[in-house]
């Protein structure tokens, strides 16, 4: 089995197939795996049995633990670049390419961060919430002391806390939404420390000449118009914009998959059924690929995606197959629960009881 | 010719939840002739950001500055030239001692 990808899902996929028996290879363009549980400094949400109070960086040391107990071989510093017929994929690594068969492949990518553009989005200093959060946390460097956040979902809220945790200053969090877009929880941390969280409002522009100097600001109407007059600008030297993720799917494009747009998770996701197998049928998916959620339900996606993939190689019996998926599933289920986990059930639920797939055989 | 004293301002070596900053071996790098002080095996945008650099390379056309903007080797706005080699991405290649990087114009020119 190759597995595409060392973050929470490829990893858990990973580990629930090597347990089993299988011959598992994780290949991830990164030096070192886990993909962005490193930089999740914070507590998972959840109940114990979803890991929650464990941050991620812990998380990422308890899987590696597991992967290097089941005997799952790393490639790092190689990133996939196509996916062909016969379960064949095209390795780039430091050395050269080469061709790599599997069985099964299980495509836990992830997704990478929207850019949002206006006057002045090149300059230096405007950056993804993402870049922030791995400067800070990775590299333990700031690249700005004075900070304006773009958009309020959890990343914007959760990036801008460990931002104050860094020891830089948020100016403020604007929102063009009416409402915060994430957990109340982070918000009111934020609050708490003196942080203005501004909905109804959005950047206009950027000054600076070598970087960022500065930011414009300004509130919008109720159908999201520009309010003439209410301009203000901010003494800032970095923007960040958290304004949400989009899956990385092209692998499973190039595959031949079928696929659906589902905007509320991040647009074109590959459609697969509650297995995490798409129309592919020897390519499973798993985490943000297959629409934008959490870390923690991308682990479980992970789990379901390998322990499947493993069943169809007759490697595990039937019973114990279905029963350690239900487990899962009802974890998932759990996780999408509350005002904001139930828009995903909601969303996700299709695809894990649709007929979508019932004509592929 | 020794870093200049005022770097490392941007570093952030007490965390409330990561803890101090592990100790590191110090290597030095030439950036456009100006020794930089840097942490073994940290990326080369790390460095630069933590001595307050922030702009990494101009545009082709029309000059302008670009700088970090993903931090992961995705979008390749923090490419530089290091060691005669242009468009290296810089937030994902770890430094080296005497390592020469130079401010990109463009595509850059290969030695």
């Amino acid at each position: 089995m190759a597995v595409v990808g060392a973050g929470p899902a490829g990893l858990a996929a990973a580990v629930e197939a090597a347990a089993r028996g299988a011959s598992v290879v994780v290949i991830d363009e990164n030096s070192r795996p886990g993909g962005q549980l490193f930089k999740q400094i914070h507590k998972f949400f959840g109940s114990r049995e979803h890991h929650a109070g464990i941050r991620g960086i812990d998380m990422a040391v308890l899987l590696l633990d597991e992967c290097r107990r089941f005997g799952v071989r790393m490639i790092l510093e190689s990133a996939v670049y196509g996916i062909f017929s016969d379960g064949v994929l095209g390795v780039k690594g430091g050395s050269g390419t080469r061709l790599m068969r599997a069985d099964r492949i299980v495509l836990a990518t992830g997704a990478s961060e929207n850019a949002l553009t206006f006057p002045g989005w090149t300059l230096p200093g405007v950056m993804g919430a993402g870049a922030l959060q791995t400067m800070m946390n990775v590299h333990r460097v700031l690249p700005g002391r004075n900070i304006l956040m773009i958009g309020s979902g959890n990343v914007g809220l959760i990036v801008s806390y460990q931002a104050l945790q860094s020891g830089a200053r948020i100016a403020a969090v604007v929102e063009a939404a009416p409402e915060i877009g994430g957990y109340g929880v982070h918000a009111a941390k934020l609050s708490r420390a003196g942080v203005p969280i501004l909905p109804s409002t959005t950047v206009q522009r950027a000054f600076g000449s070598q970087s960022v100097e500065g930011a414009e600001i300004v509130a919008l109407d109720e159908r999201w118009s520009p309010i003439a007059g209410s301009e203000r600008t901010l003494a800032v030297d970095t923007i960040c914009l958290s304004v949400g993720l989009t899956p990385l799917a092209e692998l499973a494009w190039m595959a031949g998959c079928r696929f659906s747009f589902v905007p509320a998770l991040g647009g074109h996701i590959p459609v697969h059924d509650w297995n995490m197998r798409t129309a592919c049928r020897n390519i499973y998916a798993a985490g943000d690929i297959t629409g934008i959620e959490e870390a923690s339900t991308a682990l479980e996606e992970g789990r379901l995606a390998g322990l499947s993939a493993v069943q169809s190689l007759g490697l595990v019996s039937h019973g114990e197959a279905e029963g350690a998926k239900k487990d899962i599933r009802k974890r998932l289920s759990a996780l999408r629960d509350g005002p904001f986990g139930i828009v995903r059930r909601e969303l996700k639920d299709p695809f894990m009881k649709g007929p979508w797939l019932d004509d592929v055989p | 010719m020794a870093p200049a004293d005022n770097q490392d301002t941007m570093r952030i070596d007490d965390h409330p939840i990561l803890g101090a900053a592990p100790p590191r071996r110090t290597v030095t790098v030439i950036v456009d002739g100006e020794p930089i002080r840097a942490f073994e095996g940290e990326m080369i945008a790390a460095a630069l950001a933590a001595a307050g650099r922030r702009h990494l390379r101009f545009t082709g056309k029309h000059g302008q500055p670009r700088g970090v903007f993903c931090a992961i080797g995705r979008c390749t706005d923090c490419i530089m030239t290091v060691n005669d080699k242009p468009n290296v991405r810089t937030c994902v290649t770890p430094v080296q001692d005497g390592m020469i990087v130079q401010t990109q114009r463009g595509l850059g020119k290969w030695a």
